[in-house]
């Protein structure tokens, strides 16, 4: 069936809701209006008001409610509505969640969800346009998805909630209306996907930069480049192997964040398969954002994200740095 | 020693309930007095928030719980998991880092989880603790459970504090929330940081019933916590206690409490609230040799718990972590 990743993220809700009733969802305008963002339409209608609510505009407490619920019994989707938000959501996603299976020595678990839109070309400014990915990937004990096709919406979801580990799912705001199949296999988070095989380069990205990662990879293949693209899919855990896999065939990486470089999760990833694959490696990069805040004009924020001519345009000059393919 | 099991030791206003209170409030002095020792012969390390002086808070909420209800505590939250029933020598055990510590060592004196007890954790970050009982009472409200959040003066100044109060209060979530107004916030007065200087009106604004009671009476808090966990696990929603007590001690273990006024220490050791409660008990009719015997037991029973923790072996840094799988 097709659907777009709106849909996609909202049945998936649904389905885990009828399937466990453990499972209750809250945030800021969630039930009632279904969501700022359209995402959940229609669970309060048909799961009652103690298992789909509506909160105050009180991050701190819906972060906090979470795991104080998740801790005692209930598995929790909270929607923290922009990504920029969680912010305020860190201290009992960070302190309190994340730590709770370790620190307890193992008491317990705290099996919540957040929810978040993230990404700019919204034209939504600096402070409702961020990824906060890489503000929590340095946390053990927490999971961080981030789905770019609505079929890994469903499946990172299904398992989002179904994971004893606190999990981050970050949905990017421009890929709401994109359409694809969606079917019922699970998806593990922390597992890669090989979205296009190719020879020449290997550009790993997550979220929007994988669609303009396929992009690229058409116009590179004009020109006789072929680039093989990976999907993340997850930010914790990184799955390390394929993307160490697909160089060691390649020899070449470009990694594709919507951030700056500087503390991002595409300088960690190169890192990592450096230190992993040197002897494989004839080139390996980042392609990134400015280090300035995201802007608000369309010009300077179309201007600020990488697209996909930006990284054909960067792949095509590293390999003409490189030597010939 | 009967453990309290976080059931009710009994009806407080009985001449054999007070005495069982007594108890419990001379079992935490004792462990007290013995982590004092302990950290000053570098058994106990980093830092240690001492509960002495505030026995009558915890005795008296948490003798009024039955099993299922949920205490979430602060970093001062000895006396919380010792009333809830944490047993003196896994307590101590964890302050040593010790394997055989309620949290295997993973811990310390700050993060204690004893979920066996109902004790969903003590809470490292001032505000945490009542964030994490309103998520508690999302789910015990399924199960007719009551969710208790201790806290102190200071956090009344948190968004915690008032981002949960209102959100328990729309959602009339069972969950009693205890302030311990201890007068000070770390090393500063109250009043020199606390506008309007009314902590209880403060929750009452937040439309719950608020009292405001002598927090060194165990008679008075446990009838008071009685009414509170009451009008909660009917589903009237959240209840607020505001206990007026003193740290006999500074904030920590760096703090020799200098900037407390002349005098004013010497007041509350007068209203000592074990004082208070072996005068109660004496008015009562109870021999004197009979309240005496039972302080002498508590202490040697919690002295021997202690020193049989000295000797509990360390974690062992070779066992790996285990993941959740």
């Amino acid at each position: 069936m097709s659907t777009d990743l709106r849909t996609a993220v909202r049945d998936a809700l649904a389905a885990e809701m009828r399937r466990d009733d453990r499972v209750v969802l809250f945030g800021e305008d969630i039930a009632a209006a279904g969501g700022v963002f359209k995402a959940t339409p229609g669970l309060s209608e048909e799961f009652g008001p103690e298992r789909v609510f509506d909160t105050p505009i009180s991050e701190l407490a819906l972060a906090g409610a979470a795991f104080g619920c998740a801790v005692s019994g209930l598995r929790p989707v909270v929607e923290i509505m922009f990504g920029d938000f969680m912010a305020l959501a860190m201290d009992s996603l960070i302190n309190q969640s994340a730590k709770y299976w370790y620190m307890s020595n193992e008491q317990g678990t705290a099996p919540l969800v957040i929810r978040c839109a993230v990404g700019g070309g919204g034209r939504f400014g600096a402070v409702h346009s961020q990824t906060p990915a890489t503000w929590l990937q340095g946390i053990p004990g927490l999971k961080i998805a981030a789905p770019a096709f609505p079929d890994d919406a469903r499946g990172l979801i299904e398992a989002a909630v179904r994971d004893e580990n606190p999990v981050v799912v970050l949905e990017h705001k421009r890929l709401y209306p994109v359409t694809g199949e969606v079917g019922a296999a699970p998806v593990a988070i922390g597992s890669a996907r090989v979205v296009r095989r190719g020879a020449d380069v290997t550009i790993v990205s997550a979220m929007r930069g994988v669609h303009d990662a396929l992009g690229a990879a058409e116009t590179l293949a004009a020109s006789g480049v072929e680039a093989e693209v990976i999907d993340l899919r997850s930010l914790r855990p990184l799955d390390l192997a394929t993307v160490v896999e697909s160089v060691s065939r390649t020899t070449r990486l470009v990694a594709v964040e919507e951030g700056p470089q500087l503390g991002g999760w595409a300088s960690g990833l190169v890192g990592a398969v450096a230190e992993a694959a040197l002897g494989e490696l004839d080139d390996v990069w980042t392609l990134t954002t400015p280090d300035t805040p995201i802007p608000y004009s369309p010009v300077l924020e179309d201007a600020y994200l990488p697209d996909a001519g930006a990284i054909a345009s960067s792949v095509l000059a590293r390999l003409s740095v490189g030597g010939p393919v | 020693m009967a453990k309290t099991e976080g059931a009710r030791i009994s009806d407080g206003g009985s001449g054999a309930g007070a005495l069982d209170l007594y108890r419990a409030m001379v079992r935490i002095r004792a462990f007290e007095d013995e982590m004092q020792r302990l950290f000053l012969r570098g058994e106990v390390h980093g830092t240690v928030h001492l509960y002495t002086g505030q026995e009558a808070c915890a005795v008296g909420v948490c003798s009024a719980l039955i099993p299922g209800d949920q205490v979430a505590a602060t970093y001062r939250g000895h006396g919380a998991a010792l009333a809830m029933g944490t047993e003196p020598r896994a307590l101590a055990a964890e302050l040593m880092g010790r394997s055989t510590g309620v949290c295997g060592g993973r811990a310390g004196s700050m993060n204690v989880v004893d979920r066996e007890h109902g004790l969903i954790g003590c809470f490292g970050i001032v505000g945490g603790s009542i964030a994490a009982a309103t998520g508690a009472a999302l789910a015990l409200r399924r199960s007719g459970g009551v969710a208790v959040a201790f806290f102190g003066d200071g956090a009344a100044n948190h968004g915690y504090f008032h981002e949960c109060l209102n959100f328990a209060s729309v959602q009339r979530l069972p969950v009693v929330f205890v302030c311990e107004n201890n007068l000070y916030g770390e090393f500063t007065p109250m009043a020199a940081v606390t506008a309007g200087g009314d902590i209880r009106a403060r929750a009452a604004g937040y439309a719950m019933p608020a009292e405001k009671v002598d927090g060194n009476d165990v008679a008075t808090v446990r009838a008071v916590a009685d009414r509170a966990i009451d009008h909660a696990r009917r589903g009237d929603g959240p209840a607020f206690l505001e206990c007026l007590t003193y740290r006999h001690v500074g904030h920590s273990k760096t703090d020799p409490g200098s900037y407390r006024p002349p005098g004013e220490l010497q007041q509350w050791l007068e209203r000592d609230p074990l004082i208070v409660a072996a005068a109660a008990l004496a008015e009562a009719g109870v021999d004197a040799s009979e309240i005496d015997d039972c302080a002498t037991a508590a202490r040697a029973d919690v002295a021997a718990e202690v020193a049989a923790a000295v000797s509990d072996p360390y974690p062992d840094p070779s066992v790996p972590v285990a993941e959740y799988a």
